[in-house]
């Protein structure tokens, strides 16, 4: 039976910010990857970045420093 | 053929162009409509054209490049998303109708235009900017160079007349994007509006513009964003702002393949060999009897755009006589620059339009300067 677990979601207002993060993530060697939006998440745009949840602080300042336009960063239980 | 009309498009691109269209056509999804593999590639190539775009024009955000179907969008976006009723507005004799028309239409309600001359050789009256700011002045619109003349204009110093008075300043690349350096910040640019399929080399249906961080531009189509779509309003965040609807991503896919051909060639390479096709056409035909060569010949940097008349011959007939007589193709009539017409004085004449690109070769230069010289011969 699959198991939910922890994971670190950050939403985007736009197609583009998340286009951004996963750019910034690829040249910046941090991990995670764009999935749908879940439902328990009211976001701006479709698409989501699913991390780790031990990288936000990685994520965040990284995410600070390139000048990325995000809307939140929340823990939610998901199945993959 | 010889094709010597690329002012108005660019026939021959580089092959990856097509290799690329037809990849995108083949593989690709809905950019911003999903999160499957698909969609995904689809919005990473967009996203890709971006960051592109904004290097080459030195726009400092990738989300604030927007893309459009061609240049005329937008520059009816950038034009009807700034002025409102009150305004007024400064442009020049140099326009095209994708400018012009959008003035003569808010004209109509409540905007004021105001036009920088130009002279017999098609060069503004840069000191006329200055003179015709008012209070109620809200822009500055300028082509960067002129569809007819290839009269380069010096956005730099024009922008840095907007700044210093406060200004909007809007620039229609249509005819430099891709063949001339353009920097944003460094030309004091607020709104570049862009084609793709011109000096940039990709396919018809796309262009944009790319907007300065804060200055604001109303939507002038809203519609499906594949984001907040719950609002009623379209979303306020560049691009999606400027974006409703389904974007061209094939054709984006393919642009984007260009602006690597422009990025490995250098734009400042394809300026000079541009340049030089046009100087050596210019230098074949301007010395023959009977030939009127219009525009400022004496600047060192224009577009590759070389415009006559042969005596007092029909613009169209002599137009046709290339192509059916020499296989040449040019472009004649107006040009869809009816102001730059009146002042170089050829309305009724029209012109004949011969614009090179990277792709022509000195024979087809050699070949047209022959062709030229055998209509023009008494």
């Amino acid at each position: 039976m699959r198991e939910k677990k922890p994971a670190l979601i950050v939403t985007f207002p736009t197609t583009t910010d998340a286009m951004g993060m996963e750019r910034m993530c690829a040249e910046n060697q941090l991990p995670g990857r764009l999935i749908p939006v879940p439902r328990e998440i009211s976001a701006g745009c479709g698409l989501a970045w699913k991390a780790p949840v031990d990288a936000q602080a990685h994520l965040t300042d990284a995410m600070s420093q390139a000048g990325l336009h995000w809307q939140e960063v929340r823990v939610l239980e998901l199945w993959v | 053929m010889i094709y010597l009309d690329n002012a108005a498009t660019t026939r021959q691109k580089p092959p990856q162009v097509i290799e690329a269209v037809v990849q995108a056509m083949t593989t690709m999804g809905n950019a911003s409509r999903g999160a499957h593999g698909s969609a995904l590639q689809a919005a990473r190539a967009v996203y890709d054209a971006r960051c592109k775009l904004a290097r080459l024009f030195g726009c400092p955000r990738p989300d604030h490049v927007v893309f459009t179907c061609n240049a005329t969008e937008a520059l009816n976006i950038a034009i009807h998303g700034i002025l409102s009723p009150g305004d007024h507005v400064i442009s020049t004799d140099l326009e095209h109708n994708s400018v012009l028309r959008p003035l003569y239409r808010l004209e109509r309600h409540g905007v004021s235009v105001s036009f920088v001359p130009a002279d017999r050789q098609g060069r503004p009256d840069l000191s006329a900017f200055s003179a015709l700011i008012r209070p109620e002045t809200k822009a500055i619109i300028c082509t960067h160079a002129s569809n007819l003349t290839g009269n380069l204009v010096d956005v730099a110093r024009v922008g840095a007349i907007a700044r210093a008075h406060g200004l909007l300043f809007l620039v229609d690349a249509s005819q430099t994007a891709g063949a001339v350096p353009i920097h944003m910040g460094e030309m004091g640019i607020d709104i570049l509006c862009f084609t793709g399929h011109k000096g940039l080399m990709g396919p018809q249906g796309t262009g944009g513009l790319c907007i300065r961080p804060g200055v604001e531009i109303r939507p002038w189509k809203v519609g499906g964003s594949g984001v907040q779509s719950y609002r009623k309003e379209q979303p306020e965040e560049y691009p999606t702002r400027l974006e409703a609807g389904t974007l061209n991503s094939h054709g984006i896919m393919g642009l984007s393949a260009a602006l690597d051909f422009i990025a490995e060639t250098g734009v400042e390479t394809i300026a000079r060999r541009e340049q030089d096709l046009m100087r050596r056409f210019y230098e074949g035909v301007s010395p023959l009897p009977g030939v009127t060569v219009y525009g400022d010949f004496s600047q060192p940097h224009r577009a590759a755009i070389v415009s006559l008349n042969i005596g007092d011959l029909d613009s169209g007939e002599v137009s046709d006589l290339l192509s059916q007589a020499y296989n040449i193709a040019t472009r004649p009539g107006a040009h869809c620059a009816p102001r730059m017409h009146q002042a170089l004085g050829t309305t009724r004449q029209g012109a004949v339009r011969f614009s090179f690109s990277w792709f022509n070769t000195e024979e087809e230069i050699d070949a047209a300067v022959r062709a030229v010289a055998s209509i023009a011969a008494p």
